[in-house]
């Protein structure tokens, strides 16, 4: 029952939130805010439970299931369930929606109830897409997250929103389809050969497709996972959306909607199709050093801050495609640490720029410099992103990148050895951020205040959980371990096979993964 | 008190913590009782450790402690641990010490800076990082303080951030580092994958065990880790940010451009010398790296005219000494450099440092002259560490420092003669350039007036690192003087002696002659040409090679001029013209193209019946003409 709790609290609270709403702009705040703070302590609770054993009877994965009846007939169900991978997400989920609801407490003054529905919907989208599995119910929290999320753009965005905001919805509506394409397909397959027509994760985990149709299934769960990720050369809807989206927007799209493609691709594409992903290995890997050779390009080459900062997301998140792909436990770590840290310091960069937007009116680098002098505070903090954001060691993004790098190196030295050039290119673009923002004589005079109270505290307890991060990854680890255990054996078994191709070894370790998460049955619950 | 050993690291981060946290609100003195203090408690804290730990039997081995475990899965568990051994206790006593002087002087030096405690907080992380980097006992700890101290650099380099010339120059110190950086961490990840380990000491007893010498895996692990070292140590090719570098307060260049920080590099590779010796053509790259840096920073120093560019491209030149050291396996004889050379170099610095405070910022030599009355304590103190610089035969640590390092060049297994004809040569210019310095700084006419003298706080570091900078060096004397072997006998447990084919011994003093000979040459030549006649000087400058060859020189060679069009100028143009993102081009095609198939489609919906009957009548003939021919 938790687990429909953690996707209805934010949705219910939505809805009040809209219903208090009108007229009145106080109200929905505080709502949201309670609501995820709850939502925040409920989480990590449940964390706290994990790591103490509670919850997890023997070493199996799942921590929590959930499952009810929805359209029997199809073979639909409302099912839920939890790994430590989903638990990681969904702190940092409540996390970034605190986040997101503080940082917009002084931006938005328009419509306040209908924007934070949106916000909170968006996020019990999310968090859906992180506990759903059932393939239909995933496929519907896949959109839930794109409908308001689309809203908070078109409506509360800047300059070039309605452009912005077609083309968010455009692309990953796109990659969607080829999705639910894939699903059918999959569903039909598994049927004709079981007779159980069902889009049960669980299930759909033993198929044995031959490698054509699995190629072509995986490439349409693919094509979903990359145009979110955002995988080059699906990436130009997401310096627009960043950028156009109103601050609380960014922090999610950047925190939290990325990181559905990359869960995507750890939770569906490497149990659901290991040796299709074998196949795919070096190009997915080639994906992701070129996303982050060229994002780092691109993201020094602008003036505007924030499309700066969106373009670093690029870079950053082509170290996940890379790690999942390179098909070694490490790099696959790697990647999950590199998922919640890029989380944290992107979304503390988009608050940044959130709130020197609201203070100097531009985004435009030209126009700001020298700005440490005037606001010392604001200076520092983005001092602290910008080398978080750099993989500085001691911050989190290091541990990712070092361990997506490292693992990548085993299965491939090139790749690994060019992806480090981005850690340079990371360098030149961060620093410049800092040389054009920050440093040097201020353009103009200005008044502007420094952080307040309340934004200082919001910057303090990111800083604060991205050192942490950086410095004792070792409960994130373990907590994640049991659940990419799985994954890892089949991908390291797969990754092997795509050098020695075996057919009948292949399908056994298949069959296997379906064993080792087969102990869920049942409607209800089972703690 | 060894147990206490991750005190040394934590009182100066400790230091920093309350600085940065709470430093705008404290008073100047508390902020400079904590900053200078915490290095000075370390500094004790060290000493004590040093004094037990030399005088027990672990000195022969090693003394590791962890703290905490950094991370731990699938077999790699890289920890926080510490390790002490003699030659991370050298570094350790260096860093400290001369931290802490620095730090003193600092108090005053800084005392009417804005941003005080801002500058104390960095300092004090610069320490912490440094102090991790030399204690770390496995790679990605030591990566975790070599980025540190490259971190604490930038932010140093930039501390005067308002003038964008000095935020460019730590822009550039940071990626130039970090370009090296790249390098050693792939290094890392190919020390990992092959040998399962990243902690140093195992690394080398597997490398040693796994590697024959010169086998292909030896050869590219060392040579990225020497990737690293060059960054950070600034040798060519890496090499230009050092002197843009000194656009930080003077101190900072003392203490992280001269005495600690840029030597990070030859401590790596000490630290890890059975892989270089594991990889004899990467090691001859690193003594031919350190002949070519001397040489060509030995000139670009010859033709600066700012006081603090000298002494930069004087780092670097000393830096390829320790390089040559290094390469030709003589371990030891580098870590002697090394700390005779933070002693006199951040001497040196500080001596500027005074001269620059005493002018009103005044660091053009050519404006400088006369100071010797003026500033007696910074003029016999700078002369102290100019004459350990120049090597100044027996009365100077940095004579036996630098003789031995030609000694060995020479007759070490894996010397040869031009090694050390580029050594000599090296300090021939080494000794003009230095007394050029002094003799236009301190003598000839006055040319500027001093403002106001340094005071106790930076006289004393001033003395202390001066009487460093004469006696340290009978620490180790070659057998030709006396033979003492207290600093190469300590460290023999880590780094092994030279190995000296027979034969050689006898030639010893001679050399050790033409060295000494060859420093009392160069000054009396920089007393010629910049003193006595400097016409003669003014002359070779004048004519067409003469402007040439100085422009070349004072330009650093031209590698910035080289780099700017090679590498950062395409790169830049590149970046720019794709500010759009060309990808983009291909979606709002696709765009553009539908939306004309819409206005194309939208203009036949004319609403003239007419139209619609040829639509109607045109759709007919096609489908009938379709079903009678297909």
């Amino acid at each position: 029952m938790i687990l429909v709790w953690l996707i209805v609290i934010p949705l219910a609270a939505g809805v009040l939130a809209w219903v208090v709403g009108r007229g009145d702009s106080v109200w929905p705040r505080w709502t949201a805010l309670a609501a995820m703070v709850l939502e925040f302590v409920l989480a990590v609770w449940l964390w706290v439970d994990s790591a103490s054993g509670a919850l997890a009877t023997t070493k199996l994965p799942w921590l929590l299931h959930a499952r009810y009846e929805w359209i029997p007939e199809l073979g639909i169900g409302f099912s839920l369930a939890m790994d430590g991978l989903s638990l990681v997400l969904v702190v940092l989920s409540a996390f970034l929606g605190i986040v997101s609801v503080v940082c917009s407490w002084s931006e938005i003054e328009e419509q306040v109830g209908f924007f934070h529905f949106n916000l909170l919907a968006t996020v019990a989208g999310i968090i859906g897409v992180f506990l759903a599995t059932d393939l239909i119910l995933f496929y519907f929290f896949w959109e839930i997250m794109l409908v308001p999320m689309y809203l908070l753009i078109r409506i509360w965005g800047h300059e070039n929103r309605a452009y912005a905001a077609i083309k968010f919805f455009l692309f990953t509506q796109a990659g969607a389809l080829a999705m639910l394409v894939a699903i059918l397909a999959l569903y039909f397959l598994h049927g004709q050969q079981t007779g159980t027509y069902t889009f049960d994760y669980f299930q759909l985990i033993g198929t044995t497709l031959n490698p054509a149709a699995s190629m072509l299934i995986m490439l349409g769960f693919f094509a979903a996972f990359a145009v979110k990720l955002p995988a080059v050369p699906f990436h130009t809807w997401l310096p627009d959306a960043h950028t156009e989206a109103p601050t609380a927007g960014s922090v999610i799209l950047a925190g939290l909607l990325l990181k559905t493609g990359g869960y995507g691709l750890i939770r569906f594409i490497l149990p659901l199709f290991p040796g299709s992903a074998a196949a795919f290995a070096n190009a997915g890997m080639a994906l992701g050093v070129v996303g982050i050779i060229y994002g780092a390009i691109l993201a020094f080459a602008q003036t505007d801050l924030k499309r700066l900062v969106a373009y670093t997301s690029i870079s950053h998140l082509g170290f996940v495609l890379l790690g999942v792909f390179s098909f070694n436990g490490m790099a696959l770590q790697g990647a999950v640490i590199q998922m919640v840290c890029h989380g944290i310091s992107t979304g503390a960069l988009f608050v940044l720029v959130g709130l020197l937007q609201e203070r100097i009116h531009t985004r435009d680098l030209d126009q700001m410099g020298g700005l440490w002098s005037t606001v010392p505070r604001m200076g520092g903090m983005a001092l602290v992103f910008a080398l978080a954001s750099l993989g500085l060691p001691g911050f989190g993004n290091f541990i990712g990148e070092f361990l997506v790098l490292m693992g990548t190196f085993h299965t491939n030295h090139w790749m690994a050895a060019v992806a480090a050039g981005g850690l340079v290119l990371a360098c030149v673009y961060a620093l410049w951020m800092m040389l054009r923002g920050f440093f040097g004589a201020a353009t103009q005079e200005r008044n502007i205040s420094d952080l307040s109270a309340r934004e200082m505290l919001v910057m303090a307890v990111m800083a604060a959980a991205i050192f942490w991060l950086g410095v004792f990854p070792q409960p994130t680890i373990d907590v994640t371990v049991p659940a990419l255990d799985g994954v890892r054996k089949v991908a390291r078994l797969a990754g092997e096979e795509s050098r020695t191709p075996d057919v009948a070894k292949f399908q056994q370790l298949k069959t296997g993964l379906g064993r080792t998460t087969k102990p869920m049955q049942g409607p209800g619950e089972n703690r | 008190m060894i147990d206490l050993l991750w005190l040394i690291p934590a009182l100066p981060f400790a230091g920093f913590l309350v600085l940065i946290l709470a430093g705008s609100r404290l008073p100047r003195i508390v902020v400079a009782v904590l900053g200078a203090g915490s290095v000075g408690f370390s500094a004790v804290v060290a000493c004590l450790i040093g004094i037990e730990f030399i005088s027990s039997p672990l000195v022969k081995t090693s003394f590791t402690r962890t703290v905490w475990t950094w991370m731990s899965f699938e077999g790699f568990s890289p920890s926080t641990s510490f390790c002490l051994d003699s030659l991370s206790l050298l570094m350790v006593l260096v860093v400290t010490v001369v931290g802490f002087l620095i730090h003193l002087y600092s108090v005053e030096f800084m005392a009417d800076d804005d941003a005080y405690h801002r500058y104390f907080a960095y300092m004090n992380l610069f320490v912490t990082a440094m102090l991790v980097l030399v204690l770390a006992d496995n790679l990605m700890l030591l990566y975790l303080g070599w980025e540190g101290v490259g971190l604490c650099s930038y932010l140093l380099i930039g501390f005067w951030y308002k003038d964008p010339v000095n935020a460019r120059a730590a822009m550039k110190a940071f990626v130039m580092t970090r370009i090296g950086d790249t390098g050693m961490i792939v290094g890392l990840f190919l020390l990992y994958n092959s040998l399962g380990t990243l902690e140093i000491h195992e690394l080398m007893v597997r490398a040693v065990r796994d590697w024959p010498v010169g086998s292909v895996m030896a050869t590219v692990a060392a040579a990225l880790l020497l990737c690293g070292a060059l960054g950070k140590s600034a040798q060519l090719p890496l090499q230009t940010w050092l002197p843009d570098a000194m656009a930080g307060p003077t101190p900072v260049s003392a203490l992280i451009h001269a005495a600690t920080m840029v030597t990070a590099g030859v401590y790596l590779i000490a630290r890890t010398h059975e892989l270089f010796a594991l990889a004899p053509a990467v090691q001859a790259a690193v003594a031919v790296i350190g002949v070519a840096t001397l040489l060509v920073a030995g000139f670009s120093a010859l033709a600066q005219q700012d006081l603090k560019r000298v002494l930069a491209y004087s780092t670097i030149s000393q830096i390829g000494y320790m390089f040559l050291a290094l390469g030709v396996g003589a371990w030891s004889a580098a870590m002697f450099h090394f700390a005779i050379h933070a002693f006199f170099k951040s001497l040196l610095f500080l001596g500027a440092g005074a001269i620059i405070m005493s002018t009103h910022h005044e660091q053009n030599m050519f404006r400088l002259g006369g100071l010797r009355t003026q500033l007696p304590v910074t003029f016999w103190t700078f002369l102290a560490g100019a004459a350990s610089l120049a090597a100044l035969p027996l009365i100077t640590s940095g004579f036996y420092s630098k003789d031995a390092i030609l000694w060995y060049a020479w007759s070490s297994e894996k010397g040869s003669v031009w090694l050390w004809l580029g050594g000599v040569a090296g300090a021939l210019l080494t000794s003009i350039y230095t007394f050029r310095m002094v003799f236009l700084i301190f003598f000839g006419e006055a040319r500027t007036k001093v403002y106001k003298r340094p005071g106790t706080a930076m006289l004393v570091p001033l003395i202390v690192l001066a009487v460093l900078s004469m006696v340290a060096g009978f620490i180790e004397l070659p057998h030709t003087l006396g033979d003492v072997r207290l600093f190469s006998g300590y460290l023999g447990a880590v780094l092994p002696p030279v190995p000296i084919p027979p034969g050689q011994a006898s030639l010893e003093g001679i050399l050790g002659i033409v060295a000494a000979a060859v420093s009392v040459v160069g000054i009396c030549l920089a007393y010629l040409l910049f003193l006595k006649v400097p016409q003669i000087a003014d002359r070779a400058a004048s004519t067409l090679a003469g402007r040439a060859l100085h422009r070349l020189w004072l330009e650093g060679c031209g590698f910035d001029w080289l780099y700017q069009r090679l590498l950062v100028f395409p790169f830049v143009t590149i970046a720019r013209i794709n500010r759009s993102d060309f990808i983009d081009f291909f979606y709002q095609l696709a765009a553009f193209l539908a939306e004309g198939l819409h206005q194309g489609l939208s203009a036949t919906q004319t609403g003239r019946t007419r139209h619609y009957a040829v639509g109607i009548g045109v759709g007919a003939l096609i489908i009938i003409g379709m079903a009678v021919w297909l």
